[in-house]
């Protein structure tokens, strides 16, 4: 068995919503993140997917310690990171790193390509000036980029370039973990493939471990090895990349996947789609039982408003929090096959 | 006769660095009841086409020619007051950020008044029944109490609803989307996709849908205009682009879809689009393409009709094997990846 690389235990983060300027209270929370459980291996991907405003960025910013956890536990190559400060702090960080969604606004465009690929070395104190621009100009080519243009500014680059310059950075200080939070979606298709195959062909190299958040299926099922689809700061379903699409379990993921347009016209025109109504509702005051139910095509009364499913494990390797999971797929009709209803759980 | 005729249109800018030829001979047609798809990368000219037709575009440092026919008007000379009675009315444009595309300061209700006031007389009760109705033909729900809200009060879906429903309020023939789901979550998207074909039907319109999206172009679209630095390298109907592409720019857009390559590597475009303040001489994607030749870094490959004597038509010097090979590889593709 391969080694667990990051153990998510339980997190939660709620931010407080607070009224008076004086004295402040409390009138309510957003739960961003409700309850998150989750493990890496070394060396594999877990993608995560869901729509904007489920808690996906939040959660990574927890993992990075960027954000301080109001709950649950973050574990990292056996250590508990929770609540580490200082020096500590700065140990763990030297094995972390992120790559941030949007290339426009995630460098710094006052500073040369070079120092910002090289300033986490800097900052951990990692060999010498000419060390570190050896090391920094090495980077420029493994990302792809001419290692002359160490001297450049970010507006200088293309969009994609810019990527390439913040995986760079994300590379220096040789971390064990990346967190990719939506690296591709500001890209255009070709660019996007090309920055995916770098990041595929990176982790080949260097033995990386990847947690990759996006919102476009496609994109996660091509790079990871498992995927945890989340709705209002709760992972409703986790399974291995292929089951997962295969073989949905959880009506969300149904949704979200035959929401996806197919890039091949006959198939998609024949294809009834299912549209899930309405928004995701507020993460301040979150539905009773299960948090999809609103908008849930299987919703039964006195069930699903009620009680809150729990994961539970699926014969496909699944694991799905529903009280009434999917029978098969694809499926053009989400709803409850008669026979089942009122059959209980 | 096609409601919309364009043809030869040229769009170029006059920038400090020199002249930036942003469109470069694009000709197409839109019929009634009909959707047109324009593809392409960031900075093809996708955009500037229809801000063009529109007469959105700077008027110093413009430079325009050609002609777009509209119901028998030339779009590109017709005076600005003209014009002005045109936008809104019989062609309307729906922007790829609903967050900046509406004003902060102002409810819906107004707004949407003002959309149908600024083109007929009415009284503001009847102006106001009219964005009603709108409102709830586009699906907001509790569209009564809605129309005095703002729009920070409004998700990105609901905003997006809002502005097709001003797109659509003065029951225009045509209708410019760009980029209408670009920044919106996939169910979400197919909300909106969904309800502009409900539309579409229910109003006959004919729809110019700009978007980098294959996806959304195979769920959508009837014909499609690929776009390639400026100028339109292939264009057909849906079922020419996807089942039998002959360039290798869209080979290439096919084969960077995660969806398709299932598992298998992804065959990227190398590089990146040239700038069109200097573009490369000959074929503009000769220096990313795989298949380049000696005669394509001198020559220009014209826009010529496939042999088969179509309307589809690609600009490429490849001969007709290497066509023909190339659109089986993507045709597997298409089928394997593409399925359910």
């Amino acid at each position: 068995m391969a080694e667990e690389l990051l153990r998510v235990e339980n997190l939660e983060k709620h931010f407080p919503i607070s009224r008076g300027i004086i004295f402040q209270k409390e009138i309510g929370r957003v739960r961003a993140v409700d309850g998150v459980s989750f493990s890496v291996e070394k060396g594999e991907t877990l993608g995560v997917v869901g729509e904007s405003g489920c808690g996906k960025s939040t959660m990574a910013r927890c993992i990075m310690r960027l954000l301080d956890p109001t709950g649950g536990k973050v574990i990292f190559d056996g250590q508990d990171i929770t609540n580490i400060k200082g020096g500590d702090l700065m140990k763990v960080r030297r094995e972390l790193m992120m790559v941030f969604q949007d290339p426009y606004a995630s460098l710094n465009a006052r500073k040369r390509v070079g120092s910002i690929i090289g300033e986490a070395l800097e900052v951990h104190k990692i060999g010498t000036a000419k060390e570190n621009k050896a090391r920094v100009q090495e980077l420029l080519d493994v990302v792809g980029l001419n290692p002359e243009h160490y001297n450049r500014f970010p507006h200088e680059f293309s969009g994609g370039q810019r990527q390439r310059i913040g995986v760079a950075r994300a590379l220096a200080i040789r971390p064990k973990l990346i967190v990719c939070d939506e690296p591709v979606s500001a890209l255009d298709v070709s660019v996007q493939a090309q920055i995916l195959n770098l990041l595929k062909q990176l982790q080949r190299d260097f033995d990386l471990t990847y947690v990759f958040i996006a919102h476009d299926l496609d994109v996660v099922r091509h790079i990871s090895d498992n995927v945890a689809v989340m709705y209002l700061g709760k992972i409703v379903e986790t399974a291995p990349g292929a089951a997962l699409y295969e073989r949905p379990r959880h009506p969300y993921t149904g949704a979200l996947l035959s929401a996806v347009p197919i890039p091949n016209p006959d198939v998609a025109r024949a294809r009834k789609p299912i549209v899930l109504e309405g928004d995701v509702p507020s993460p301040i005051n979150p539905p009773s039982g299960c948090r999809f139910h609103p908008r849930c095509p299987r919703f039964q009364q006195g069930v699903c408003d009620v009680t809150e499913p729990e994961l539970v494990a699926k014969d496909t390797g699944s694991r799905a929090a529903c009280h009434y999971p999917l029978e098969s797929w694809p499926m053009s009709d989400l709803r409850l096959p008669a026979d089942r209803v009122g059959a209980g759980i | 006769m096609a409601l919309l005729e364009v043809r030869d249109l040229k769009t170029s800018f006059k920038t400090d660095d020199g002249i930036v030829q942003a469109v470069d001979d694009v000709s197409f047609s839109v019929d009634k009841g009909r959707t047109l798809a324009i593809v392409g990368e960031s900075g093809c000219g996708k955009s500037v086409t229809c801000l063009t037709i529109m007469g959105l575009n700077p008027r110093q440092n413009t430079i325009t020619s050609g002609e777009a026919v509209f119901k028998d008007r030339d779009l590109l000379t017709l005076p600005q007051d003209e014009m002005r009675k045109v936008r809104g009315a019989e062609i309307s444009m729906i922007f790829q950020d609903p967050m900046t595309s509406l004003n902060p300061v102002h409810t819906i209700g107004r707004q949407l008044r003002e959309a149908v006031q600024l083109h007929e007389k009415m009284p503001k009760q009847a102006a106001n029944r009219r964005a009603l109705e709108m409102v709830k033909a586009v699906g907001i729900p509790r569209a009564e109490t809605r129309l005095d809200d703002y729009p920070h009060q409004f998700s990105g879906g609901m905003r997006q609803r809002v502005m097709i429903a001003m797109a659509l309020i003065n029951n225009p023939d045509l209708l410019i989307a760009d980029e209408p789901t670009t920044a919106l979550d996939v169910t979400t998207q197919a909300q909106i996709l969904n309800l502009m074909n409900q539309l579409q039907r229910d109003f006959g319109s004919a729809i110019i849908l700009i978007t980098h999206d294959l996806g959304v172009v195979a769920e959508t679209a009837d014909e499609v205009l690929v776009m390639y630095a400026a100028k339109a390298i292939e264009q057909g109907d849906y079922g020419d682009i996807f089942y039998r592409a002959r360039h290798p720019y869209t080979w290439g857009l096919l084969s960077s879809l995660p969806r398709l390559a299932q598992g298998a590597e992804l065959k990227p475009i190398p590089g990146a689009p040239p700038s069109l303040l200097r573009p490369p001489p000959g074929c503009r994607f000769h220096l990313r393409c795989t298949y380049a030749f000696d005669r394509c870094r001198t020559d220009v490959p014209p826009l010529r009709p496939a042999p088969d004597g179509s309307a589809h038509l690609d600009a490429c010097h490849l001969d007709e094997t290497a066509k023909q090979r190339g659109s089986e590889e993507i045709l597997d593709r298409i089928t394997v990846g593409g399925r359910l």
